[in-house]
């Protein structure tokens, strides 16, 4: 069997059914198939990535009002002192967790589905983790300072305090953010190579030349370059878990009624799995139908998604339901007040009954196969989580921070339109970095995707053969 | 490599056929370019010299990084805060833990593109004919002509071996 003998349906996986890679040709044919999109015309992206860099100016305009001024402008107050901003922190830091989770941790697990989206959700990551660092600085009151967060010898001969959960998180999120972008690059290193060699004008190709720093693919080469990746895959998975444990640790570590609490670092990172997992749903699928790539992001995928949605959605649910628990079972007066009344019947009952519905109740309709599999239903059902996993970031925050200890410094949190304008302001901003990356660069693994198919194909015709010659070597002799 | 024969196969399989002829025949400095690993050939993953490196570097960061929560808040600066310790080992481990990682990812990155000879925008591989097709759908085997075994026939030996072409890279010595 020739390795460029076309496939109509490629790779049945053992466990799901659908195939991971429909109607792969010849390696060229997939190539050319996976570049087109570089090389092409899009008629909407003039319209697309100017409405984006329209709300991105808006964004930047009020930031910049918001340093002029002060972030008197934000509704913020005390005891509500963290808000809005650090609700868009870790709700935007929790979606840059699918990236390097997918690409990550399904790595280690050899799983097939996450060849076809990984570039995908890192990129993702990155975008999201820039949004992210942006709340913590301008939360500071005066940004300008931010540079005092990193230890640097100074004439003050001050330092930052590390016994406090906030720096943590500073190292953290750099941290993250500096592997995200190594474990991005070195991954697109051989696609940038790919491109070069098939640009269609020479600036083009000088430009992904420089890239691919020159990318040979000799054995050497990829040799280096598979063990470093594993490696790669090897380190961010615990820092994955600890990005968010530190983020979660910022609330744990506080001594407020329905933050302190151990559950707090395994509840965050489930949250940002499961909000990560719907922001790549939102992204892919509209993708998917604009570049008609369902025969490389297949049924599988979708399938594979939602199964994920589903199953980080049950252990955020259980924790929704544990928390009441161990909040009646530990006999504090705050933590029951908070937790069992408060939350669900106080000020903000309505955000607390949105967050139920949309991140317990809606996403059981993953259950059935047939809305896993259709991208419109799964659309939605991102969508709603996505609702929901940001209003739990506001209930947590808010509600504990707004009826403390002493009622006599008891006070409600509204947002201002500022705080409302930077959020919308983030999600433009994300978009537009997130279309940039997808006209200039390959969006989707060559080189992986390629080497996968050689995978398959070989299987099959192992398979093949063991079904032929078993009965020919006499070993099921007997049976007809 | 940077002189010797080039040959370039149409398929992974005729690659291996020759690649392990190759072996049989004795030569030891082989390599290939192709779009994506052969693991056929590249064999199972070994601990290269980058591992190592990439180990030291997390070990001198996480170290790095206590050293520097120690330095700041227990030496230099000893700020007592309701009586807690000044060396709080607990809380210093976070940091060291990301400082271990950031170490590691960042000399490793760079650890893997020396040992891959990269950057170098500039390769004598690169001035052939078609070669750009080894990131597409060609797999090139290249026989260095330092090998001990080198002759020029091996050429011919290539194309028998299934080569669609052969190429000189650099001139003969």
């Amino acid at each position: 069997m020739s390795a460029a003998a076309p496939l109509e349906l490629l790779a049945e996986e053992e466990t799901g059914g659908e195939p991971v890679l429909l109607r792969a040709g010849s390696d060229a044919e997939l190539t050319d198939r996976l570049l087109a999109p570089l090389w092409a015309r899009w008629a909407w992206f003039p319209y697309a990535i100017g409405a984006t860099a329209l709300g991105s100016a808006v964004l930047f305009a009020v930031v910049g009002y918001t340093m002029v001024t002060g972030i008197g402008l934000w509704g913020n107050n005390i005891p509500v002192a963290w808000a809005f901003a650090i609700t868009n922190f870790v709700w935007w830091i929790g979606i840059g967790h699918a990236g390097t989770f997918i690409s990550a941790i399904l790595l280690l697990f050899e799983v097939h589905w996450r060849t076809s989206i990984n570039r995908f959700a890192e990129a993702m990551t990155l975008f999201a983790v820039v949004q992210a660092g942006l709340f913590p600085i301008l939360h500071l009151g005066r940004p300008w300072f931010a540079y005092w967060l990193i230890p640097y010898p100074s004439e003050m001969g001050v330092w930052p305090q590390f016994r406090s959960a906030l720096p943590w998180d500073v190292v953290a999120v750099t941290t993250y953010l500096t592997v995200s972008v190594l474990f991005w690059y070195s991954g697109l290193l051989p696609d940038l190579a790919v491109a070069r060699d098939r640009a269609p004008t020479r600036l083009r190709r000088q430009a992904y030349g420089l890239l691919a720093l020159g990318w040979r693919g000799e054995l050497g080469q990829w040799r280096q370059f598979r063990v470093v990746y594993a490696v790669f895959a090897g380190i961010a998975t615990p820092l994955v878990l600890s990005v968010h444990t530190n983020v979660s640790f910022d609330f744990a570590i506080a001594q407020l009624p329905g933050w302190h609490s151990t559950i707090f670092p395994p509840y965050f990172v489930a949250g940002a799995i499961y909000s990560g997992f719907a922001m790549v749903l939102q992204l892919m699928i509209p993708a998917r139908r604009i570049f008609r790539l369902d025969d490389v992001i297949t049924k599988n995928h979708l399938d594979n998604m939602g199964k994920m949605l589903l199953v980080t959605g049950w252990v955020v649910t259980y924790t929704y339901m544990l928390e009441p628990f161990l909040a009646w079972y530990g006999h504090d007066p705050f933590e029951r007040f908070v937790m069992l009344r408060n939350r669900p019947f106080g000020h903000y009952a309505a955000v607390y009954w949105l967050v139920v519905f949309c991140n317990c109740v809606a996403v059981q309709a993953l259950w059935v196969r047939r809305l896993r599999t259709s991208p419109a239903g799964l659309f939605v059902v991102a969508c709603i989580v996505q609702v929901g996993m940001w209003s739990e970031r506001f209930m947590l925050i808010v509600t504990s921070l707004q009826r403390d200890f002493l009622p006599s410094s008891w006070r409600n949190y509204t947002p201002t339109w500022v705080d409302w304008t930077i959020l919308g302001g983030t999600i433009s901003f994300f978009l537009f970095l997130f279309l940039l990356f997808l006209r200039v660069m390959p969006f989707i693994p060559i080189s992986e995707l390629k080497e996968m198919r050689r995978e398959i194909v070989r299987r099959r015709a192992v398979e093949a053969e063991t079904v032929v010659r078993l009965p020919l070597a006499g070993r099921g002799g007997g049976r007809a | 490599m940077h002189s010797g024969i080039l040959a370039e196969f149409p398929s992974e399989d005729a690659l291996v056929r020759a690649w392990e002829e190759l072996a049989r025949e004795g030569y030891a400095r082989v390599t290939s370019f192709t779009p994506y690993v052969v693991r056929r050939i590249a064999g199972p993953p070994a601990t290269t010299a980058v591992l190592w490196i990439m180990l030291a570097a997390a070990l001198l960061g996480g170290a790095g990084g206590y050293g520097l929560e120690w330095w700041c808040n227990a030496w230099s600066y000893p700020l007592d805060v309701g009586g807690r310790p000044f060396h709080a080992a607990v809380a210093f481990i976070p940091i060291a833990f990301e400082s271990a990682v950031l170490a590691s990812s960042v000399v490793g990155f760079f650890a893997m593109l020396i040992a891959c000879g990269l950057p170098r925008l500039s390769h004598p591989v690169f001035e052939i004919d078609g070669f750009e097709r080894a990131t597409v759908d060609r797999f090139w085997i290249g026989v260095d002509d330092a090998d001990p075994r080198f002759e020029e026939g091996v050429a011919d030996a290539l194309l028998r071996m299934g080569a669609l072409r052969c190429e000189r890279l650099g001139g003969p010595r």
